[in-house]
C-alpha cells in the first residue's frame, strides 16, 4: 500500500542462501535437516525490525516427500494415488473464514475447471507461538491442497498445476477475494515443496512441524533467510519462490515487467493449451523482484526450456567483450539477446525443480557462493562457508561459483555438472552461430546513402534556439565532449531551481531525475570492470521467447545507441526484405489549433497503423521544425508512443528509433534509451560539433569530433548505467530508472507508465506551452532581437540573463560579509535574500511555510541556548586533498569550539591532528569517513573519531566514486592516503564490502567492534525509496543515518551528475521520517539532513520533517573565503581552499571565528524560529510536521499546480510511536571472540608480553581481532604492539571480516578457512591462513577463504595456503600477501603493498593499480591474457633485491602456512623463478625512477641482470 | 575558460601613460597602445569564475568571462560579438567607466584584478579597425516614433535599441554637437572626440535623426513633442549642480566645473566662445570637489597652463586598503589617484569652505577649516570643525566641482507634469515609464548623478520598456537580467 512518500515497489531485500543436495539422490531427513542448519547459521544475515522476534522471512525447499504425505494423506482418508500422479499445493489463506472459504472455493474450481481433481485438504500443523507478534498479528491460514493428475500426461502434469496457480491467482485478485491480502500459493507442484514464513531462521523447524518428521526425506534442500529493508510484515514474500531463492537484486526489474507486458502479442507456445493470455499478468506485479524473476523464469521453463537454460537466458554472462570464450556459447547469447533481455542486477541464486539442483552467479558475481562436495556425495554450497562442519577429512574439495557461472548437480544422474559442461551441452544444440550470420545485419552491409544537408549559420541557429540550446550548453558541454571525447567535469553542487521551479523553459528531460543504486546493490564500476559493461544494441522487431528458429534474431546490430546522421539515413532507405522502416513525424502546427495533446494522440495512432500495415522500424522524427511547426518533446514522443505501443501489446514489433534535434547532453540520451528508444539520431547536436570545427573551436576534422562526440556520450551512458547497478544498454533499454519531478499523475500514468512522481505538477498543456516559448526563441520576436547570440544558459555558472542560482553574487557577498563581521543584521539580509529567492520558488521548502495557528509563542530567553543548538551541526564531509590543510582544519578547530562535529572526508587524517593544540583547539574531525576508496582509513584513523560515517553515496554524484584529480595529489595528501604523488584518486564506485544490506550491517558490526565508542552513521542520499534503504540501515543497527539532498557539493564530478542525479533532500527526509515512524524503527536511530542547507529556517524546516542533525558544507566553506569559482578540480582555487598549491594556498584567508559567528548566527535565528513556533526545546521540534503547510499564494504558473501534500502527510502510525530517536541500539559485543583473546591477552595487550592462545571459531564469529586492535590502536596509536605479541591460533570456518582492521602485534593463525573480508582494513597485524592438516584435497586447488580480501589494507601482512575469490586485495594500500590463486578483478585499485600470487588469477587482474606491485607465479603462461594492462606494465623477475623479496616472502609463506606448492616452488627457485611475472603500475614505476634517481649513484646496476626466459 | 593558471603566470598589466611632461603639453588621450600579446594574457588571467561577481558589478551585465575567454583564445570577433551584445558603446565605457566590475573582480581578493576595461577598449578598436562594427539596420521598420531629449549615452544608448527593432527614433539636443556629457564634460585627453563621432555616424546611417540645438521644452516644448510621437524619453541628465553656500560665492572668478570643462572641450574643438573664456592660464587655481569631474578640472587647468593647481576634499582622505566595513565585492573606497591627480596639483583632504575673499570683488583666496567626521550615535555622521584649524589658500579661479542635485525640470514639469521624486529626479516605475503616459525617463534624469555604464544600462533598460509599450506585447530587446546587488556603497 501507497502511503505519504512511501512506495512498496522500493522495498529490496538482500539475504543467504543456502542449498545441500546428495548427489545420487539418496532422500533423507537429515538433508532437511541440514538444510535448517544452514539456515541457522546464516542467521546473521537476516534481520529483524522493531519487534526483535519477528524476522524478515526464512524458508525452505525440497523435494516432495511422498513418504510423508501419503502417510498423511491416508491418516485423512484420501484416496492416495502414487508419487507423481498427485501434486500438493501448499497454501496461505486469509484468516477471516468468509474470505478463506472463497479462497478454497476458487481453488476448487479451478482444479475442477481445468479437468484435475481435488483429493483433499490437509491443516497444516504450525505453533503460532514460535512467530513474533508482528508476525503472528499478520499470519495467514496455513493449508495443503492434494491435487490429482487427469487427463494430461506425466510430463505436461507440473505445467497444468502452474496453470491452475495462475488462474487461481487472477480469480482471486479479480473476485477480490482476500481482501486483507494473505492469500499466497507458496508452491503447488508435484515435485517440490516449500515451507516458509514471516519467521527467524530459528523459528521455521519450530513453526511448521512438519519439519521435524522424520518422513519429511528429500535430496535437495533450498533454504533461504531474508533481510528486508522494511518491515511492514508480510508472509508472502519470504523465499523461497516456485523455483528459487535470491539473493540480490534486480535492478532492472521495472523494463523487464514492461517487456513482458509488451511481448504480450507475441508470446506463443503450443505448450500451453488454451493459450497464454489468460495466464496474464504473468510477471506479478506488487510483488518483489524476487518473486517476479521466479515468474519469468517459470514461464520459460515450462514453456520448454531446461531451467539451466532459462537461467541462461535471463542472466546470461559477460560475454559481450569476452574474446576468450567459446564462440558457440557467445552465439548462444546473442541469439538469446534477440527474444528477451537480461534481467540485471546482483544476484546469487540458488534454484531446483525437484530432479536437478544449482546455483549460478550473477555476470559480476556480486554476491558470494561458496560451496564443498563431500566425501560421502552431498553438495553444501551456501552465502557463506562453514554453514556445515563437516570434518576435514571427509571434504572432497571447496569452491566458490564465479561470475556468470554456474553449477548443477543432477540428482537422477548422480553427477555434478560443472559450468563448462553444462553450457557446451546447451550452446550447442542449434547452429546459433550460422543464424545469426545470415540474420543479423552491420551497417557495412547496407548500401550507402547521402545524409540530409548539415544545418549551417542561421538555420543551424534557429533550430538550436527551437530546441533549446543555450551558449552554455555549446560551450560547456558540447565542445569538451567533441574536443576530448569525455563529458566534461565540474565541481560544487547545484543550486538551480528543480525544472517544475523554472523560468527558463527546461526540455523536459530535466523533470526526469536519475536514480542509482545504495546499499541494497551496488553501482558497477564502468572504467575499472568495464569488461562486464556493454552499449551494444539493436533495432528491429522481437522474437517470440519460446520458439527458436534463425528468423528470430534478424536485426540490425549496432556497436552503440547513438546514430550519425548517415546511418540513420541508412536504416531509413532499407525497403526490403525483413525491415520495412518508416519515419512518423512528430510536428505539430502551432499556429492552428492543434495542440500537442492531440500530437501526441495523432502520432500513437499512427505508429499503430504503421505496425498493422507491417512497417517494422519507426523512425520518430523532428526533422523539419520552422517557423509555424514545433516538435513534440522527443522524450514524450518516445514514451508517449512506446507505452501506447505496450498497452496494445504490440511493442515488439517495431524497434523505436528517435531523430531528434533536441536531445544534446548525456543524461538526455539515457532519458530518451530509459523510456524506450533503441537509438538515437541527435542531427543538430551532430551539425552543431560541425559547426564548432568550422568555427575554429575544435581543431582537426569533424569526423572525428563527431565521433569522439558520439564516444562520449557512450562513456557517459555506461556511467549511468552503472550507476543503477546495471550492465547492459539492452537491459537498461525501456526499464524507466528516472524519478519524475513536477509532472502531473494522470499525464506520468498515460505517458511514462510506471515511473515514480510524487508531488503533483504540470501536465501537458503546460509542457505545450515551454515547447511553444522554446520555438519562439527560435522562431518568434527573440529571434528578430539584434545579437545572434544563443540564450546565455547560466545553469552551471551563475549569469544574470540565466537560470537562478541560490550563491549568487548578492548571498555571497552578504554572507561573507554578515559572518566576518559578526553582524547579525548583515546576517538576516543574507538569509532574507537566501529564503526569499526560496519563496520565489527556488526549492521545495521554500513552497512550504509555517503553520502558526492555534501556536503559543514562547518569550526568546526561554528558548534553548544557541550553544547547544550547534552541537547538532557538522559541517560536510569534504576531504583533506579536496580542500587545503588550512581549509579542513580550521573547520575542524571552529566545529570542535562549538561541539558541533566536522567531517574527515574520504581522505585520511594526518594523525598530528589527533592531539590538541596548546591553545587547547582540537583539529581533529570527529566525523571520521569511510568511503569506498578506505583512503587512509587505518585503526588508529577509526578509533580517534565520535561517529564512523559509512558514505554509500554523495548528493553531488550518487553512485559514483569520490576523485582526487592527480595534481592535488602532492606528497602529504599522498602520505596520509597511502598512494602515489601525481596520481589521480578515483574511488571505486561501490563499497567493495557492500553489496547488500546484510554487508551493510557488517561493515556496520567491522567498524561498531574496532571503535565500540563511536556512534556508526550511514549516508544516503535522496531518491525515490530512500526511507526504505533508511529502514534497513536502522535494522543493521547504525547509530545514524544522513539523508543527502542532490544539492550537495563536490570537489569534483561528471556535470550531468551534479545535475541529474539524486533528488532534493525535502523529498529524501520526509520519507525517510515517514517510513522509519511506521516501521517504529525511529527511535533507535538519529536523523541527520544535508544538501545545500544555507539559513535558520532550512534548519527548521529539516527538523520539523524529521531531522535531528544538520550538515552545511558550502555554506561553510563561503564563510571561509569560497566564492564559488567552480575550479576545485583544477586546483587552482584562487583562495586557497580547494587546492593544493602552494603558492594558492598561502591565499587562504578563513578564520575559525568566521566559522564559529556563522554556526552561532544560524544558532540564534533557530531560536527566533522556535520561540514563534512555541518550542522551547529542539527535540520536541524533531518530526512536527504539522506545522508546515504549503503556502496558499503560489501564483507562478507552473508551481502552482505542485502539491506537496505527500511530503507533508503525518506518518500513518499511532501517536504513541516515536517521531525522533529516544535510544541508541544496543550493541552487544560480550559475546565477540576477542573479548577471550582479552581476557587472556591482559600481560601482551598492558605489558607487552609475548601471548600465545589458541581456540575455535566459526563463522558466526566475525571480526575476529577488530576489537582487540581497536584497544591497542587506542593506547599505542599506528605503532601498535611489537610483531607477533599476541598470536591466537584458530581452528574451523571463521566469519566474515576476519581480522578486520588487525593491529601490529597481533597474528591470527587460521586452520580451517574463512569468508569473505578477511584482512578488511589491515592496519599492521599478520593474518595466516591454511585449511586443516588432516584435510586430504590438495590446499592450492581449493578456495578457502572469500571475497574482497584486504580491501582498504594499510600495512600488516596475510598468507594464505590455498585460493581466494574475487577482488583480492582490492584498493591495497601497504599489506603484503602470499597467495596460492585468486578470482577476477585481483589487486584492483591497488596503490601500494606486495601480492605475490603463486597460482592462477582470474580476469581484470590489475584493473586501475596505481601503486605497489604484484608476482603472479604463470607457469601456464596465461596471465598476460587476464591482466589489465590499461596502468600496468608486465615485466619479468630480474632485479636482484626483488627476487629475494620475492623468495623471502615465499619462504614465510612456506614457514607459516607449511604451503607445499611454495615449498615445491622453493625447491626448484633457479628454474621457477623465470616463471614470475612481476606487475608494475606504470605511474608507480615512474615515481619510483624519480625518487632512485635522486637517491642512487648513477653506474649502479644490479646483479642478476637477466634469468633464463625472463623475456616474453 | 581561457588559462586556468593564467592568473598564476600573468601580473594585471595595464598600458602604459605618455610620460607626464608630454601629455600636458596636448590634449591628446594618455594611454600607449598595449601589445597585442600582453592583452590576450590579460584575457587568460580571467578564471572564468562559476560565480562572475564582474558579471554583477557591471551595471550592463556585460558577459566578461565570455569575451575575456575569447580574446584570450584570440576569438577576437566573437570577443567583440559578446561584448557587443549587452553594450552599445564599449568605445565609451572601456575609456570613461570607473570599472566596478574590476572591484568585484574576484581576483581583486587577493590579487590584482583583471584588467576588464582594458579588454574591453581592445575589443571594441579591434573590431572597428577589423570593419565587424557595421551598419545594423533594423530587420523590420513599425514605423512608430520615439522622441528622445538628450543625446548623453542613455539617450543614445535607448537610440540605438530602439532603432534595431524598427522603431523611428529622433534625438533632440539643445547643444550644438550631439553627445551630452560625453562630448562637453570629458576632456579630450580621457576620451578624443572621434570616438563620439565615428559612432554617431554608424547610428545616423542606420536611420536615427538627430536633432542638435533643439532646446526642448522652448521649442518644441515637451507636450508638442509628446503629441508628434508615440512615446518620449526624457535622458536629459542631472545638470543642476551643486552649488557652494558660503559669504563671497559673489565674487568673479567662481564658476562651475562643468561651464570650465565646456568651453575648454569647444575650443579644442575649434569652434568660437560665445561667452566670456574662462582660463586658468598664469591663474592660481582651486578646485572643490575630489571626484572625477574635479580631477578633469585639474588636469584641463595643468594645461592650459595655471600656476598653481588645489584640489580640496571635504572629506578626510580614504584608507589605502579596504575597511572590514567595505568588503570584496563592494566598491572599494580607497585611495586613488587619477592621471590629473599624477599630472599635478596638490591635494587636500578634510577641508571645509568657510568664505572667499576677495579683492574688488575679483577672488582672492579662500578660507577654510579642517574638520573630522564623526559618527553619531543616532546614525549617521557629522562633521566637526577642529579648533584654531582655519588657514587661507590663495585663489585666483576657483572651481565647483561638487557633483550634481538634479536634472533641470521646470519646463518639463510644467509642460507634461511628470511627477518628481524627494531628491528632484524625474520619478519612474519599474518599468521607466513616468507618470505622464508613453514618457519615459532614463540615466541620471531618473537616477540622479551616476556612472556612464549606469546611464547606458538604464538607457537599454528603458528602450526595453518602451518596446513593450509601444507594441502592447511582450517587448523584442533584450534586458539586463537579474540586478543582484552586493550591499555597501
Amino acid at each position: 500500500m501507497r502511503y505519504g512518500l512511501y512506495d512498496p515497489q522500493t522495498e529490496h531485500d538482500a539475504c543467504g542462501i543456502g542449498l545441500i543436495a546428495h548427489i545420487k539422490g539418496d532422500k533423507s531427513h537429515a538433508i532437511v535437516e541440514q538444510g535448517l542448519e544452514i539456515l541457522n547459521r546464516l542467521a546473521h544475515r537476516a534481520a529483524c525490525g522493531a519487534d526483535p522476534d519477528t524476522g524478515d522471512g526464512a524458508g525452505i525447499m525440497m523435494q516432495l516427500p511422498h513418504r510423508f504425505f501419503k502417510a498423511e494423506g491416508l491418516r485423512l482418508g484420501f484416496d492416495m494415488p502414487r508419487r507423481r500422479s498427485y501434486g500438493i499445493g501448499q497454501l496461505f489463506l486469509p484468516s477471516v473464514a468468509r474470505a478463506r472459504i472463497a479462497c478454497e472455493e476458487i481453488v476448487e474450481e479451478v482444479i475442477e475447471q481445468e479437468g484435475l481433481r481435488l483429493i483433499g485438504w490437509r491443516d497444516v500443523p504450525v505453533d503460532g507461538s514460535a512467530a513474533g507478534p508482528t508476525a503472528r498479528a499478520v499470519m495467514p491460514l496455513m493449508r495443503q491442497v492434494y491435487i490429482r493428475r487427469r487427463r494430461v500426461p506425466p510430463s505436461a502434469f507440473e505445467r497444468k498445476l502452474f496453470v491452475v496457480r495462475k488462474l487461481i491467482e487472477n480469480l482471486v485478485r479479480e473476485r477480490n477475494a482476500d481482501p486483507e491480502g494473505r492469500f499466497h500459493v507458496a508452491s503447488m507442484s508435484s515435485e517440490r515443496i516449500v515451507y516458509k514464513g514471516l519467521l527467524l531462521p530459528g523459528q521455521l523447524p519450530r513453526f511448521y512441524r512438519d519439519l521435524g518428521d522424520s518422513d519429511l526425506v528429500s535430496a535437495i534442500a533450498v533454504v533461504h533467510s531474508r533481510f528486508s529493508t522494511n518491515t511492514f510484515p508480510t508472509w508472502d514474500l519470504a523465499q523461497p519462490f516456485h523455483y528459487i531463492c535470491h539473493n540480490g537484486e534486480i535492478n532492472t526489474v521495472q523494463g523487464n515487467r514492461n517487456w513482458m507486458r509488451a511481448r504480450r502479442s507475441l508470446l506463443k507456445s503450443a505448450k500451453f493449451s488454451g493459450g497464454l493470455d489468460r495466464l496474464f499478468p504473468i510477471v506479478v506485479p506488487g510483488k518483489s523482484d524476487s518473486a517476479q524473476f521466479d515468474n519469468m523464469l517459470e514461464l520459460l521453463h515450462l514453456g520448454g526450456r531446461s531451467l539451466p537454460q532459462s537461467m541462461m537466458m535471463m542472466i546470461p554472462e559477460a560475454w559481450e567483450n569476452n574474446t576468450a570464450m567459446d564462440p558457440a556459447r557467445r552465439n548462444f547469447y546473442r541469439y538469446k539477446a534477440s527474444l528477451t533481455e537480461p534481467w540485471d542486477g546482483p544476484a546469487a541464486i540458488a534454484f531446483t525443480d525437484g530432479t536437478i539442483a544449482g546455483a549460478t552467479l550473477d555476470r559480476n558475481g556480486l554476491r558470494p557462493a561458496r560451496y564443498i562436495v563431500t566425501d560421502d556425495d552431498r553438495v553444501i554450497l551456501a552465502s557463506e562457508t562453514g554453514v556445515i562442519d563437516v570434518p576435514p577429512d571427509q571434504v572432497r574439495y571447496r569452491g566458490r561459483l564465479q561470475p556468470g557461472k554456474m553449477f548443477v548437480v543432477d540428482t537422477d544422474e548422480g553427477v555434478i555438472l560443472d559450468d563448462d559442461k553444462l553450457k557446451a551441452e546447451i550452446t550447442g544444440r542449434w547452429p546459433y552461430g550460422r543464424w545469426l550470420k545470415k540474420n543479423v545485419f552491420d551497417f557495412e552491409q547496407f548500401p550507402e546513402v547521402d545524409p540530409p544537408e548539415p544545418l549551417v549559420d542561421e538555420k543551424l541557429r534557429q533550430l538550436q534556439r527551437a530546441f533549446g540550446y543555450t551558449d552554455e550548453a555549446v560551450r560547456f558541454l558540447i565542445r569538451p565532449m567533441a574536443d576530448q571525447g569525455k563529458e566534461p567535469t565540474g565541481s560544487m553542487g547545484t543550486d538551480t531551481p528543480l525544472a517544475v521551479l523554472s523560468d527558463k523553459a527546461p526540455t523536459m528531460f530535466n523533470y526526469f531525475h536519475q536514480l542509482f543504486a545504495q546499499v541494497t546493490n551496488p553501482a558497477i564500476d564502468p572504467i575499472r570492470e568495464a569488461l562486464v559493461m556493454s552499449v551494444e544494441t539493436s533495432i528491429g522487431p522481437d522474437g517470440n521467447s519460446f520458439e527458436e528458429t534463425p528468423e528470430q534474431c534478424h536485426r540490425i546490430r549496432l556497436d552503440g545507441p547513438i546514430l550519425p546522421n548517415a546511418e540513420l539515413a541508412k536504416i531509413a532507405s532499407l525497403h526490403e526484405g525483413v525491415f520495412e522502416p518508416t519515419v512518423l513525424s512528430s510536428l505539430y502546427d502551432i499556429n492552428e489549433t492543434q495542440s500537442l495533446a492531440n500530437a501526441i494522440d495523432r502520432l500513437c495512432r499512427q505508429a499503430t497503423e504503421a505496425i498493422e500495415e507491417g512497417l517494422n522500424v519507426l523512425i520518430l522524427s523532428d526533422r523539419g521544425v520552422d517557423a509555424s511547426h514545433a516538435a513534440i518533446p522527443s522524450l514524450l514522443a518516445v514514451s508517449a508512443v512506446h507505452q501506447h505501443l505496450v498497452r496494445e501489446g504490440i511493442r515488439m514489433e517495431a524497434g523505436l528509433v528517435v531523430e531528434t534535434g533536441e536531445a544534446r547532453e548525456v543524461h538526455d540520451f539515457a532519458v530518451l534509451l530509459g523510456f524506450g528508444a533503441a537509438a538515437v539520431n541527435p542531427y543538430v547536436a551532430l551539425d552543431t560539433v560541425r559547426a564548432l570545427v568550422a568555427g575554429g573551436d575544435i581543431e582537426g576534422n569533424p569526423d572525428a569530433a563527431e565521433r569522439r562526440y558520439i564516444k562520449s556520450i557512450g562513456k557517459g551512458l555506461r556511467k549511468i548505467m552503472s550507476k543503477m547497478g546495471i550492465s547492459t544498454l539492452q537491459s537498461y533499454n525501456g526499464a524507466q530508472i528516472f524519478e519524475c519531478v513536477g509532472l502531473n499523475r494522470d499525464f506520468v500514468d498515460r505517458h511514462f507508465t510506471g515511473t515514480p512522481s510524487r508531488i503533483e505538477g504540470i501536465g501537458v498543456d503546460d509542457i505545450d506551452r515551454e515547447v511553444r516559448e522554446r520555438h519562439d526563441r527560435g522562431f518568434g520576436r527573440q529571434a528578430v532581437a539584434i545579437v545572434d547570440l544563443l540564450p546565455v544558459g547560466g545553469d552551471y555558472q551563475w549569469r544574470r540573463r540565466g537560470e537562478r542560482h541560490k550563491w549568487n553574487p548578492a548571498t555571497v557577498a552578504k554572507l561573507q560579509a554578515a559572518t566576518a563581521q559578526n553582524d547579525k543584521q548583515l546576517f538576516d539580509e543574507y538569509t532574507r535574500l537566501v529564503d526569499e529567492e526560496d519563496q520565489a520558488l527556488c526549492t521545495l521548502r521554500g513552497m512550504l511555510k509555517f503553520n502558526s495557528i492555534g501556536v503559543e509563542p514562547v518569550p526568546l530567553e526561554e528558548v534553548e541556548p544557541a550553544s547547544s543548538i550547534v552541537k547538532r551541526f557538522v559541517t560536510g564531509a569534504m576531504s583533506f586533498g579536496s580542500i587545503s590543510a588550512e581549509a579542513h582544519e580550521t573547520l575542524a578547530i571552529a566545529m570542535n569550539r562549538l561541539g558541533g562535529k566536522s567531517n574527515s572526508g574520504e581522505g585520511g587524517e594526518e594523525p598530528h591532528r589527533f592531539k590538541p593544540d596548546e591553545n587547547g583547539d582540537l583539529r581533529r574531525s570527529a566525523i571520521k569517513q569511510v568511503a569506498s576508496g578506505r583512503f587512509g582509513v587505518t585503526t588508529e584513523y577509526l578509533v580517534n573519531a565520535d561517529d564512523l560515517q559509512i558514505k554509500v553515496a554523495q548528493g553531488a554524484k550518487p553512485g559514483e566514486g569520490g576523485q582526487l584529480p592527480g595534481h592535488k595529489v602532492d606528497e602529504r595528501i599522498a602520505k596520509v592516503r597511502c598512494s602515489i604523488p601525481g596520481v589521480t584518486l578515483i574511488s571505486p564506485p561501490p563499497h567493495h564490502d557492500i553489496y547488500s544490506i546484510e554487508d551493510l550491517a557488517q561493515l556496520i558490526y567491522d567498524l561498531q567492534v574496532v571503535n565500540p565508542n563511536a556512534r556508526v552513521s550511514v549516508k544516503l542520499v535522496s531518491e525515490v525509496g530512500v526511507g526504505t534503504v533508511a529502514a534497513g540501515v536502522a535494522k543493521a543497527h547504525a547509530g545514524a543515518v544522513v539523508v543527502a539532498g542532490y544539492s550537495g557539493g563536490t570537489g569534483a564530478s561528471p556535470v550531468s551528475s551534479i545535475k541529474h542525479a539524486g533528488l532534493p533532500w525535502e523529498l529524501g527526509l520526509a520519507e525517510t521520517q515517514q517510513v522509519l515512524v511506521q516501521n517504529r524503527l525511529r527511535d533507535r536511530i538519529r536523523v541527520q539532513v544535508d544538501g545545500g542547507m544555507r539559513t535558520g529556517r532550512d534548519i527548521v524546516v529539516g527538523a520539523l520533517l524529521g531531522a535531528e542533525e544538520f550538515g552545511m558544507a558550502t555554506a561553510a566553506l563561503i564563510v571561509e573565503g569560497c566564492v564559488m569559482l567552480r575550479k576545485c578540480h583544477l586546483n587552482t582555487c584562487s583562495v586557497g581552499i580547494a587546492t593544493q598549491d602552494p603558492d594558492l594556498r598561502k591565499r587562504f584567508a578563513g578564520k575559525v571565528q568566521h566559522v564559529v559567528n556563522f554556526f552561532l548566527l544560524i544558532a540564534e535565528q533557530v531560536r527566533e524560529y522556535m520561540a514563534r513556533l512555541g518550542f522551547r526545546n529542539f527535540d520536541d521540534m524533531v518530526g512536527k510536521v504539522e506545522l508546515l503547510t504549503q503556502r496558499d499564494d503560489i501564483t507562478h504558473w507552473k508551481a502552482a499546480k505542485v502539491d506537496l501534500g505527500q511530503l507533508l502527510v503525518e506518518p500513518n502510525a499511532p501517536p504513541s510511536w516515536p517521531r525522533r530517536m529516544l535510544q541508541a541500539q544496543p550493541w552487544d559485543l560480550d559475546d565477540h571472540l576477542d573479548q577471550r583473546i582479552i581476557e587472556r591477552g591482559e600481560e601482551a595487550l598492558y605489558e607487552g608480553k609475548l601471548v600465545q592462545m589458541s581456540m575455535a571459531v566459526r563463522n558466526t564469529d566475525r571480526a575476529v581481532g577488530t576489537l582487540v586492535s581497536g584497544l591497542i590502536a587506542r593506547r599505542y596509536g599506528d605503532r601498535g604492539l611489537s610483531s607477533d605479541t599476541i598470536n591466537v591460533k584458530l581452528s574451523g570456518s571463521a566469519g566474515q571480516s576476519f581480522g578486520a582492521f588487525l593491529a601490529p602485534g597481533v597474528t591470527l593463525e587460521l586452520e580451517g578457512d574463512s569468508n569473505d573480508y578477511i584482512g578488511k582494513g589491515l592496519s599492521g597485524g599478520r593474518i595466516i591462513v591454511y585449511p586443516p592438516r588432516q584435510s586430504r584435497y590438495k590446499a592450492e586447488d581449493n578456495v578457502i577463504i572469500g571475497n574482497t580480501v584486504l580491501y582498504g589494507a594499510t600495512s600488516g601482512e596475510l598468507y594464505v595456503a590455498g585460493q581466494a575469490g574475487e577482488r583480492f586485495a582490492v584498493r591495497n594500500s601497504g599489506a603484503r600477501a602470499v597467495v596460492e590463486g585468486v578470482g577476477d578483478h585481483g589487486c584492483e585499485y591497488m596503490t601500494g603493498g606486495v601480492v605475490v600470487v603463486l597460482g592462477e588469477t582470474g580476469r581484470n587482474f590489475a584493473a586501475g593499480m596505481s601503486g605497489g606491485t604484484a608476482y603472479a607465479f604463470d607457469r601456464a603462461r596465461k596471465f598476460r591474457s587476464r591482466c589489465n594492462l590499461s596502468m600496468v606494465e608486465l615485466e619479468s623477475l630480474v632485479d636482484e633485491s626483488e627476487i629475494w623479496l620475492v623468495y623471502g616472502m615465499i619462504e614465510d609463506h612456506v614457514r607459516l602456512t607449511h604451503s607445499e606448492l611454495g615449498s615445491r616452488i622453493l625447491d626448484n627457485w633457479e628454474h621457477m623463478v623465470a616463471h614470475f611475472v612481476k606487475v608494475m603500475p606504470i605511474e608507480y614505476k615512474r615515481v619510483l625512477q624519480a625518487r632512485r634517481a635522486r637517491l642512487r649513484p648513477p653506474g649502479r646496476t644490479p646483479r642478476l641482470a637477466v634469468v633464463d626466459g625472463g623475456k616474453r | 575558460m581561457g588559462d586556468p593558471k593564467g592568473f598564476k603566470t600573468w601580473q594585471r598589466a595595464t598600458p602604459e601613460r605618455r610620460p607626464v611632461e608630454s601629455r600636458l603639453r596636448d590634449y591628446k588621450e594618455l594611454y600607449q597602445p598595449q601589445p597585442l600579446e600582453q592583452t590576450q594574457q590579460q584575457g587568460g588571467r580571467c578564471m572564468d569564475c562559476g560565480v562572475p561577481f564582474c558579471h554583477q558589478g557591471c551595471p550592463l551585465g556585460n558577459l566578461i568571462p565570455d569575451w575575456n575567454d575569447a580574446a584570450f583564445r584570440d576569438h577576437w570577433q566573437r570577443a567583440y560579438e559578446s561584448l557587443h551584445a549587452t553594450n552599445n558603446f564599449p568605445e565609451f565605457t572601456g575609456r570613461l567607466c570607473p570599472a566596478p566590475c574590476e572591484g568585484a573582480c574576484v581576483l581583486e581578493i587577493n590579487d590584482d584584478a583583471v584588467t576588464i576595461e582594458q579588454m574591453e577598449k581592445q575589443i571594441i578598436e579591434r573590431a572597428f579597425a577589423e570593419g565587424w562594427v557595421t551598419l545594423e539596420l533594423p530587420r523590420t521598420r513599425t514605423e512608430l516614433t520615439v522622441a528622445i531629449v538628450g543625446s548623453g549615452p542613455a539617450g543614445l544608448a535607448a537610440a540605438e535599441q530602439l532603432n534595431h527593432v524598427g522603431h523611428r527614433v529622433t534625438v533632440y539636443e539643445a547643444s550644438d554637437r550631439i553627445g551630452g556629457l560625453l562630448r562637453y564634460g570629458i576632456p579630450d585627453f580621457k576620451m578624443e572626440k572621434w570616438v563620439i563621432d565615428r559612432r554617431l555616424e554608424l547610428m545616423e546611417a542606420a536611420g536615427i535623426e538627430f536633432c542638435p540645438s533643439t532646446p526642448v521644452g522652448d521649442s518644441p516644448s515637451w507636450d508638442e513633442l509628446r503629441e508628434r510621437n508615440d512615446a518620449v524619453l526624457i535622458a536629459i541628465g542631472a545638470r543642476k549642480p551643486r552649488d557652494l553656500q558660503v559669504p563671497g560665492r559673489q565674487l568673479a572668478g567662481v564658476h562651475f566645473a562643468m561651464d570650465f570643462l565646456t568651453q575648454s572641450n569647444k575650443l579644442i574643438a575649434g569652434d568660437e566662445l560665445s561667452e566670456r573664456r574662462i582660463s586658468a592660464e598664469g591663474k592660481r587655481v582651486v578646485i572643490l570637489g575630489g571626484g572625477d569631474t574635479g580631477s578633469d578640472c585639474l588636469g584641463t587647468a595643468l594645461r592650459q597652463g595655471a600656476t598653481s593647481v588645489h584640489q580640496i576634499e571635504l572629506f578626510p582622505a580614504p584608507p589605502e586598503h579596504r575597511t572590514a566595513t567595505n568588503p570584496w565585492p563592494q566598491w572599494p573606497m580607497i585611495f586613488r589617484t587619477s592621471s590629473s591627480q599624477q599630472e599635478g596639483g596638490k591635494r587636500e583632504f578634510a577641508l571645509m569652505t568657510k568664505r572667499l575673499v576677495g579683492d574688488g570683488g575679483t577672488l582672492t583666496g579662500l578660507e577654510a577649516v579642517r574638520i573630522k567626521v564623526e559618527r553619531k550615535p543616532e546614525g549617521g555622521i557629522e562633521l566637526v570643525e577642529l579648533p584654531d584649524s582655519t588657514e587661507t589658500i590663495e585663489c585666483d579661479l576657483l572651481l565647483l566641482a561638487m557633483g550634481f542635485v538634479s536634472p533641470v525640470t521646470d519646463q518639463l514639469v510644467a509642460q507634461v507634469g511628470v511627477d518628481l521624486d524627494r531628491r528632484g529626479n524625474v520619478k519612474v516605475d519599474g518599468r521607466f515609464a513616468t507618470s505622464a503616459d508613453g514618457v519615459f525617463a532614463a540615466g541620471d534624469a531618473q537616477r540622479g548623478q551616476s556612472l556612464i555604464v549606469w546611464a547606458i544600462s538604464d538607457g537599454r533598460e528603458a528602450a526595453r520598456a518602451i518596446d513593450g509599450y509601444l507594441r502592447d506585447a511582450p517587448a523584442w530587446l533584450p534586458g539586463r537580467g537579474v540586478h543582484l546587488p552586493f550591499g555597501g556603497r
